[in-house]
């Protein structure tokens, strides 16, 4: 891993920050990082379920979290919005910066961090007593956003970019439910998107949803890096091949906890990595 | 064998039907529909109309559902959502106690505890916030229309606590999870996600809770007084429906007297079963059988 | 994308996050203010809850002693009066509506869990809203079946009623009980060569017996409490009577015949009886708790 340079939040200054040097897959070093994780642990109960994690989160790009299951991949990922404050048991350590700004040091309170880094979930979870307008609208009513000019611009900016701008348009007052499994799920990714997060953390959005609804996401997710940093829980490599382009490769050792044991650009992820469980893996060779 | 049995049950239930509304059938009879609409119940003078007592009935069912809903609620989404997980049961459990202590002892609390503070402290109050006019007029005796609306908020907010409390915990979590994820506070999270998705199985509560208000006789009887006329005021006596079938009827010997209670408790019998019905209906189409249990 | 369309993007951004930030302070009171109204509400419940056990408890005990156990009523203004009469009469009652309604209420349930049809929904339908009747009105019944047709009053007409008000309880938690045991446990019965009789007496009865014991516990501090359905049929008495077709005493009514008394000694033997009344009650209730978690779980 490389040096990064720490940038300045984009959200806390007026002016938009642009990535300088080129983004592409090829180079795993030199961009910005979004989001810096230091030593992050998470534990349930005194039991650890993920330790020692240290890696960065390039701006502008997708990062895959990958491994077989039980290696902690979901749970590091909820540690990036603080969704672990929910769970009586749970205690993390370690640092979370984003922007600069530990998430875990008190200077960002959790509400505010999670509007800054939002989440899609595995299964769509549209709230089912809300039509498709005041569902991509609700986190910025949440977050005390009344203005209606500014919700329907934000509304629509995130409906097109999850592609469902064309097919809702005119039923914007029906209901969430009324939409299909993969189209919901869109709304979802809308839904986070519209409250402009700086880091989107999807977790195995696509894995509740048919090989199409599957593509069409993927394909979405291509086109969203631009807009927002992704960080992908996915248990399908080929996907992680497909969309991301850096890759941590997580796996539980002995004591049941996660950690991580590589990480890097995608392609050299794939092709040549460093350490030998890694190439074990993504040769398919255990699940 | 066990068709047998439900046979028995169904001709039990006719039966139960059947019986009332023939005791009522004179009664009926004699004053069709003005039994419903006559204002005037004088067993010297053979005039019988049950309006005071529907509208008594109303009347200390709604004071008890203005009492019972928004504290039920709230304590339902304590238990449900809020506190931790031995608190949630020590306090559930208490809550569930409440529902098993027979009415006849809430009754007699009422009469001669509760009774004396409301007319020392609660209708006083009472008689401030309404200027001592409309509901907070008249002489504070303690027991009346205001008194029995207390003591039915006391006995339905078991039931309106516990239904609430598992339709609000059937929420499913990525819901909650969701909410959170876009930046809610809690509060935003119970408010404007929770109850909502809960509001079919809410409304089941709060109907099923109002079914055993307007049903509640022994409670109610001991503490509103009795008296067979409109209640002009919160603190005036009247009568409920069922209450006044429990006072009088073992004094009524002159036969109208007697179909006419009867006839009132066929009125009291209609109107809970549709309610029930329609509570149970709710419920159910929230598909959680735990609530379903226990509304039992 | 270039970086030209991204600049309403970034300029939305700065916007959502400058009133997110500048609302938080209002939006965390707000929040913090509703948290504590629901906290409030569960205490709220919970007041009367403990007025009235205490009260109950302190001015019962009052009256509490072997005399009041085992002695008879006096009339009113004569101290040294009991409520034997109300515990014999109150078991009596019960104990006749709880032998037609437990057999009755078990074979109904064992119906319904096996049954699965319209028929079968409508009893369950109808066994819903007989729950949720008024108990008076099942004193108006017990009143026309039993009493005009006697031509007195007596305590099986009680019963009657009480039974009734015990019948779905039983019937409920009967088709529970019975439905909530495995499948597998049956089946595996069936592989065996078992008819269905056997199964149901063999293996199904005993899986489900803390669900029915439960229920039944349940049914009876139900019944036990009412005191609506014996107004008009069991009436009360003031002497032991043991035969059912007699006017007997209650607990129950006990304690609202004597309890709307003026006199401040009739009062007293209400408390007494009301606290014995919700000791009895409250036992059951958490008798039938126990049963279902420890005889449920080693079943297991």
């Amino acid at each position: 891993m490389t040096d990064e340079e720490i940038p300045v939040s984009p959200a806390t200054t007026a002016e938009p920050s642009v990535p300088s040097g080129p983004s592409g897959p090829s180079r795993g070093g030199g961009e910005m990082a979004i989001m810096q994780l230091r030593d992050v642990s998470v534990s349930f109960g005194g039991r650890p379920a993920v330790r020692n994690v240290t890696f960065n989160v390039s701006i502008e790009q997708v990062t895959a979290l990958i491994g077989p299951s039980g290696s902690g991949k979901t749970t590091l990922l909820r540690a990036l919005n603080r969704m672990h404050d929910a769970v009586r048991t749970a205690q993390v350590t370690g640092s979370v910066l984003l922007g600069g700004i530990d998430i875990y040091g008190g200077a960002l309170h959790p509400t505010l961090v999670r509007s800054r880094v939002g989440m899609v979930f595995q299964r769509p979870n549209p709230f089912p007593t809300m039509s498709i307008y005041n569902n991509v609208v609700s986190g910025l009513r949440f977050n005390g956003i009344r203005k209606k000019s500014l919700l329907d611009e934000a509304a629509e900016s995130a409906l097109i970019a999850a592609a469902l701008w064309d097919s809702v348009r005119d039923r914007l007052n029906d209901h969430a439910i009324s939409l299909s499994g993969g189209e919901q799920q869109r709304l979802c990714i809308a839904r986070a998107l519209a409250v402009e997060p700086e880091v989107l953390l999807m977790d195995e959005p696509t894995s509740a949803l048919d090989p199409y609804a599957t593509r069409r996401i993927e394909d979405l997710i291509g086109e969203l890096k631009d807009r927002v940093s992704i960080v992908i829980v996915t248990h399908n490599m080929q996907q992680a091949a497909r969309v991301s382009d850096a890759c941590a490769f997580l796996l539980m050792a002995e004591d049941r906890a996660g950690e991580l044991v590589e990480f890097g650009p995608t392609a050299q992820i794939f092709s040549s990595p460093t350490d030998h469980r890694t190439e074990d893996y993504v040769n398919g060779r255990f699940g | 064998m066990l068709a047998g049995a439900g046979l028995v049950f169904v001709a039990l239930l006719v039966g139960f039907v059947v019986d009332l509304v023939v005791q009522a059938r004179p009664a009926f009879a004699h004053f069709g529909v003005g039994f419903i609409t006559g204002t005037q119940w004088n067993p010297v003078t053979g005039h019988y109309g049950a309006l005071p007592f529907i509208v008594g009935t109303l009347e200390t069912t709604l004071i008890a559902m203005v009492l019972a809903i928004p504290i039920g609620l709230g304590a339902a989404l304590a238990l449900s959502h809020l506190l931790p997980p031995r608190t949630r049961v020590v306090l559930g459990g208490a809550v569930e106690l409440l529902a098993a202590i027979p009415s006849v002892v809430y009754g007699l609390w009422g009469l001669l505890v509760l009774a004396p503070f409301t007319r020392s402290v609660i209708e006083p109050a009472v008689a401030f916030v309404f200027g001592h006019a409309g509901p907070g007029s008249g002489a504070e005796i303690g027991i009346g229309l205001l008194l029995a609306g207390l003591i039915l908020a006391i006995m339905v907010l078991p039931t309106m606590v516990a239904i609430s409390r598992d339709v609000l915990a059937a929420v499913p979590a990525d819901q909650v999870e969701g909410a959170l994820a876009l930046g809610a506070t809690r509060g935003q999270v119970l408010w404007r996600v929770v109850v909502p998705h809960a509001r079919a199985g809410l409304l089941g509560a709060v109907t099923l809770a109002t079914g055993r208000a307007l049903g509640e006789t022994i409670a109610v009887t001991m503490v509103i007084g009795n008296t067979p006329a409109f209640a002009h005021s919160l603190f005036d006596t009247g009568a409920t429906m069922s209450s006044i079938i429990a006072n009088q009827f073992t004094e009524a010997t002159e036969p109208f007297h007697l179909a006419s209670l009867i006839a009132i408790a066929v009125l009291l019998l209609v109107v809970t079963a549709l309610v029930n019905v329609a509570a149970r209906l709710l419920v159910r189409s929230v598909g959680r059988s735990r609530a379903a249990i226990a509304l039992a | 994308m270039s970086v030209l369309s991204l600049d309403p993007i970034l300029s939305r951004r700065a916007e959502v996050q400058r009133i997110a930030e500048g609302s938080l302070r209002r939006r965390q009171r707000r929040s913090r203010i509703a948290l504590a109204l629901c906290v409030a509400c569960i205490l709220v419940a919970l007041v009367p809850l403990v007025a009235v056990v205490a009260y109950t408890v302190e001015r019962g005990a009052q009256s509490w002693s072997v005399d009041f156990f085992a002695h008879l009523p006096t009339p009113a203004g004569i101290s040294g009066g009991g409520i034997w009469n109300s515990i014999v009469g109150s078991l009596i009652i019960d104990a006749i509506a709880a032998a037609a309604a437990v057999p009755l209420g078990f074979l109904i349930g064992l119906f319904l869990a096996q049954a699965d049809g319209r028929i079968a929904g409508g009893i369950r339908f109808a066994a819903d809203v007989l729950s949720g009747v008024p108990s008076i009105t099942v004193g108006i019944f017990a009143y026309g079946v039993l009493v005009t047709t006697l031509h007195h009053f007596s305590a099986i007409a009680g019963s009657f009623g009480i039974g009734l008000i015990m019948l779905p309880v039983i019937i409920r938690s009967s088709e529970t009980a019975i439905r909530t045991v495995p499948v597998d446990l049956s089946e595996a019965a069936l592989s065996l060569g078992a008819k269905n009789a056997t199964i149901a007496r063999r293996v199904v009865l005993p899986a489900a017996l803390p669900g029915l014991v439960t229920g039944m516990l349940l049914a009876v501090a139900r019944g036990a409490g009412e005191s609506a359905p014996l107004l008009f049929t069991a009436i009360g008495s003031q002497y032991l009577t043991l035969s059912p077709f007699q006017p007997m005493a209650a607990m129950p009514l006990t304690i609202y015949l004597d309890g709307i008394q003026a006199f401040s000694d009739l009062q007293r033997v209400a408390w007494g009886t009301g606290l014995l009344l919700v000791v009895i009650v409250l036992l059951l209730s958490i008798t039938s708790r126990l049963v279902t978690s420890r005889l449920g779980r080693t079943r297991r």
